[in-house]
């Protein structure tokens, strides 16, 4: 029986090349930080890696802080930015309502613990954030705001999001964007996009779970979140995982195939369109990273889908976050415009770099009976 | 056959899913989430809706090797179950929330969805038994008569019946954590849950007088006099001794109990023990769980606590409502609970007491 992967925006399967690197560099002895030739030999390895990274990314390798994964990176950038901003009796926080949780949750923290005013920029009905009313804000409370942080593209729908136009409107005002879906599936500069700070994840491209890194402008400095040997420009304390490291620079190197990707993403949207008429391709009309696609099933419960395609041997998502396990209706696709109902009979469908016609003709034979049983069982 | 194995995350539907597993089943693990903040209506150890629970559940789902998911019925467990709680309780009677649950959630919504999704039935961790009969699935007592939970199953009708599996009817409790130790589940000696799910403290008055006030009201004697006050009439029980508060005592001394709630009139009515004596009792909306009962009378038992004693009685349907007449009288029944009819040990049916005399 096939055993058919269509979550790659959750994770995605390790690259041989990140699998040697880890291997290989876990049975190296020596901590990054020490002096003698142990330590030296594997800090080499480390800064090799950075340097890998900030070339993919067009950023200094200075620019790398290495963190425990993406979520550590987008509090690292909010919180210290905010601080930073408070500082100087700044104490807006304008953020859009679709980043991640993993920006949502510390926002709301600032807000609820640290003084701060979260401002939050609504979106169009394909999910890009509302420029208008985002330089409105701007234009009125330019002289308040500590950080702006709009993600590069979202990870339910991967609508992108117009980050330079952000960064020009924004003109002294820190700008942060969490990259993590858009590493390595499209065009990313850090020094072009000209924002303060930038956040990756490795094992979206490839790379080991646990380990991330904050791009942050050379120079800047914001108060710390761990504090200990102060290894990352003081802002980021812990032992260097050298290992997660080398894997991240060799998984980073890998071609995506974009091309690929979306000649199989652009069919399954045909396809599905053919089957069933009534659905909604979410974001349709804007540019959107090549593997996802979140698809409207009316009259279903997305809870109901995902368990009968993983009866079925497919795995996907329905992209959003869960409380207790418990599956609630996506923020993403709220903003968009759905109603608690539709955005609830929403799945999201991620192909990646290891995804096949094959995977593809599967999912289409399994899809009909899924969706016709799902129909059956909705009880809302 | 395809199943759904309600899991709560104790040691009873952990055990109840791994032995439909071992009979050769097809299963998946399905834990309810009952409340929309697992904080709302519980927190600690206790009862069912907790993330810990939930994290219990889908732990013992791995160890048995079994699919897993998260149903949210927060929704339908909120207006079936625990508003019918409040509104029994502000209309006089007293309600068990377990039966309504068993009713309108494990066995209706999960039922339902699980047949729609193409799933043959449901398993839970219930202590009771089904047997073929000439008539069909029938539902009976468990074994271990001290865990026996037919009596909550009382409102399954012989569809819902048909589609639930109760592995654990045969064997006694004690029986039942060895097994799970043997089977490596760490809920094996994850205490019991007690009393009412969604009230967190265990303090049910409490927790009424919270949601429904406490408007005080007067207590009186059967001749209408006023002789004490109630802080809110919902929170006595029928047959309740202690905790009235009365200054005026009766001539002899003797002690008063609880004969009526009336909610109209936020009065709760006292008097002497053996009024509160009954001999009949009637019951609306019946539930069959076998063949229909008729207007021929019967012998058999009938139940009116979860954990109660099965009376003597003979039954009949009168068309309308369910009546039985006790061998002996019987005091304190408050109306809202159920009636549970049985022949030997097979549960006949239910239905909501409506009258006594």
């Amino acid at each position: 029986m096939p055993s058919i992967y269509v979550d790659h925006a959750a994770t995605t399967p390790m690259s041989p090349a990140a699998f040697k690197a880890i291997s290989s560099q876990m049975q190296v002895l020596g901590n990054p930080s020490s002096l003698h030739t142990h330590g030296r030999s594997t800090r080499k390895s480390v800064e090799d890696a950075r340097e890998v990274i900030a070339k993919q990314v067009d950023c200094l390798p200075t620019e790398v802080i290495f963190t425990a994964s993406g979520t550590e990176a987008n509090n690292i950038a909010l919180k210290g930015l905010y601080w930073q901003g408070r500082a100087q009796g700044k104490s807006v926080v304008v953020i859009s309502a679709i980043e991640h949780h993993a920006i949502l949750d510390p926002a709301q923290w600032l807000k609820d613990h640290e003084g701060a005013e979260l401002i939050t920029v609504g979106v169009t009905s394909d999910g890009v954030i509302d420029l208008v009313s985002l330089k409105n804000i701007i234009d009125q409370r330019a002289s308040e705001i500590a950080v702006i942080s709009i993600m590069h593209a979202n990870n339910e729908t991967g609508t992108l999001q117009p980050i330079s136009e952000v960064v020009a409107m924004a003109g002294q005002i820190p700008v942060h964007t969490d990259a993590v879906q858009s590493f390595k599936k499209t065009p990313l500069s850090f020094s072009q996009l000209g924002v303060y700070a930038m956040t990756l994840s490795a094992h979206k491209v490839g790379g080991p779970l646990g380990i991330g890194a904050l791009i942050l402008k050379r120079a800047v400095e914001i108060p710390a979140l761990l504090h200990g040997g102060g290894q990352e420009r003081e802002i980021r304390s812990g032992t260097l995982n050298a290992p997660s490291i080398v894997a991240f620079a060799a998984a980073a190197q890998d071609e995506y195939p974009s091309a690929q990707v979306i000649e199989l993403r652009n069919q399954f949207i045909d396809h599905v369109k053919e089957l069933f008429p009534d659905v909604i391709i979410n974001g349709k009309n804007v540019d959107r990273l090549p593997g996802i696609v979140n698809v409207t099933f009316p009259g279903t419960q997305s809870d109901t889908l995902l368990l009968l395609l993983d009866k079925a041997n497919v795995s996907a998502s329905t992209g959003s976050a869960c409380s207790a396990g418990v599956h609630e209706a996506s923020h993403v696709l709220l903003a968009m415009g759905h109603t608690q109902q539709s955005a609830q009979s929403s799945l999201r469908f991620s192909f990646g770099s290891t995804s096949t016609h094959d995977d593809l003709n599967f999912i289409l034979s399994v899809l009909p009976d899924v969706i016709t049983r799902g129909r059956a069982a909705n009880i809302k | 056959m395809k199943l759904i194995a309600a899991m709560s995350g104790g040691v009873d539907s952990a055990v109840a899913a791994a032995r439909a597993v071992e009979a050769g089943h097809d299963v998946i693990g399905v834990h309810l989430a009952l409340a929309a903040n697992p904080q709302k209506y519980r927190s600690g150890a206790r009862g069912c809706c907790t993330i810990e629970d939930s994290h219990d559940a889908r732990r013992a789902a791995d160890v048995i090797g079994i699919p897993f998911y998260i149903w949210d019925m927060a929704e339908e467990f909120h207006d079936g179950v625990v508003e019918d709680f409040l509104a029994e309780y502000a209309a006089g009677r007293t309600p068990n929330p377990c039966l309504r649950c068993n009713e309108k959630i494990k066995f209706a919504a999960v039922l339902d969805r699980a047949r729609s999704m193409g799933f043959d039935g449901v398993v839970t961790g219930h202590y009771a038994r089904t047997q073929i009969s000439e008539s069909g699935k029938t539902l009976h007592r468990a074994v271990d008569h001290s865990k026996d939970q037919s009596y909550v199953l009382s409102v399954l009708t012989i569809e819902q019946i048909a589609g639930a599996i109760f592995p654990l009817g045969d064997t006694t409790k004690v029986d039942i954590r060895k097994e799970a130790e043997a089977r490596g589940l760490a809920v094996a000696q994850k205490p019991d849950s007690h009393d009412i799910c969604f009230v967190p403290s265990g303090d049910n008055a409490g927790w009424l007088r919270d949601r429904l006030g406490s408007e005080t009201g007067p207590i009186v004697d059967q001749d209408g006099n006023k002789i004490g006050e109630h802080k809110g009439a919902y929170t006595y029980t029928i047959g309740q001794r202690k905790g009235l508060g009365l200054t005026v005592p009766t001539a002899d001394g003797s002690p008063r109990f609880v004969l009526k709630i009336e909610p109209v009139t936020n009065t709760v009515v006292v008097g002497a023990r053996e009024e509160l004596a009954i001999t009949t009792m009637k019951g609306e909306r019946p539930v069959w769980c076998g063949p229909q009962v008729t207007d021929k009378e019967q012998e058999g038992f009938v139940q009116i606590r979860a954990h109660g004693a099965a009376l003597p009685c003979t039954y009949y349907f009168d068309g309308q409502l369910l009546v039985a007449n006790l061998a002996e009288p019987l005091l304190g029944l408050a109306t809202g609970q159920a009636m549970v009819i049985y022949d030997g040990d097979r549960v006949v049916g239910s239905a909501t007491i409506c009258q006594t005399q």
